[in-house]
């Protein structure tokens, strides 16, 4: 099933891009298993994502822990801890 | 009465709490955010979740309904480029009890704070962007509500 991943703030600037849609790779994996897959492209992907200690995420437009499975969600957000207010 | 708002415009914080006190309650409370200009900041960037955005702001108000006798509630957001002195936030809560609308406004800016998908970075004068750190202390502020 496709994914769509959307990257905000500095996650997003070290990436390069704001979104992109990947093939899940199993409706068991979890929000850190997506952030590893993606980590281990290197480059930008790396340098976002490579402390997930930094990163929060949303599945369908709600914020989930990064051991929440993805499960049926279509749409994964990852960013940085919110600074609004 | 439940207002909520995210928008790069300016509001007028006159008539959003005259729209309040036209509740009749006979109290209202307020809370604005202004951009500080520290440090030689020139701009601050609000980037937000658009999808995500207005329906979290609308938990975040719902929970401050079923917590507090409150006759409306106002939330405005600004997202964009806004320079020193601009408003960023208004929150305005409108009861018959004046420790319902303190109280719920407080709750309001902490967890719009802590749990409202919105990133500042902050520009300066030198044109060095900074994106600004998300605080332990806001964290603690929202999750304090918890065990209210």
């Amino acid at each position: 099933m496709a994914l769509d991943i959307l990257y905000f703030a500095w996650v997003r600037e070290r990436i390069g891009i704001d979104s992109e849609r990947i093939d899940q790779p199993d409706s068991r994996a979890t929000v850190a298993d997506i952030v590893t897959l993606l980590a281990a492209r290197g480059g930008g992907y790396a340098e976002a994502l490579d402390d997930p200690a930094r990163l929060r995420a949303a599945l369908d437009q709600r914020f989930v822990p990064l051991d929440s499975p993805v499960g049926e969600a279509r749409e994964l957000a990852l960013f940085p801890p919110v600074t609004g207010g | 009465m439940k207002r909520i708002a995210v928008q790069p415009e300016d509001f007028d914080a006159a008539a959003e709490l005259a729209a309040l006190e036209a509740l009749g309650g006979g109290g209202v409370a307020s809370f604005i955010g202004i951009v500080r200009g520290e440090g030689g900041l020139v701009a601050l960037e609000l980037e937000h979740y658009p999808a995500m955005t207005e329906p979290q702001v609308d938990r975040i108000v719902d929970q401050a309904l079923e917590r507090w006798p409150l006759l409306g509630v106002t939330v405005i957001h600004r997202v964009g480029r806004l320079e020193p002195g601009a408003r960023i936030v208004f929150v305005g809560t409108a009861s018959r009890h004046r420790t319902a609308a303190l109280e719920s406004c407080a709750f309001l800016i902490d967890w719009l704070k802590s749990h409202a998908p919105f990133w500042k970075k902050e520009y300066f004068a030198d044109g060095e962007g900074r994106w600004v750190v998300a605080r332990a202390e806001d964290e603690a502020k929202a999750a304090g509500w918890q065990s209210f």
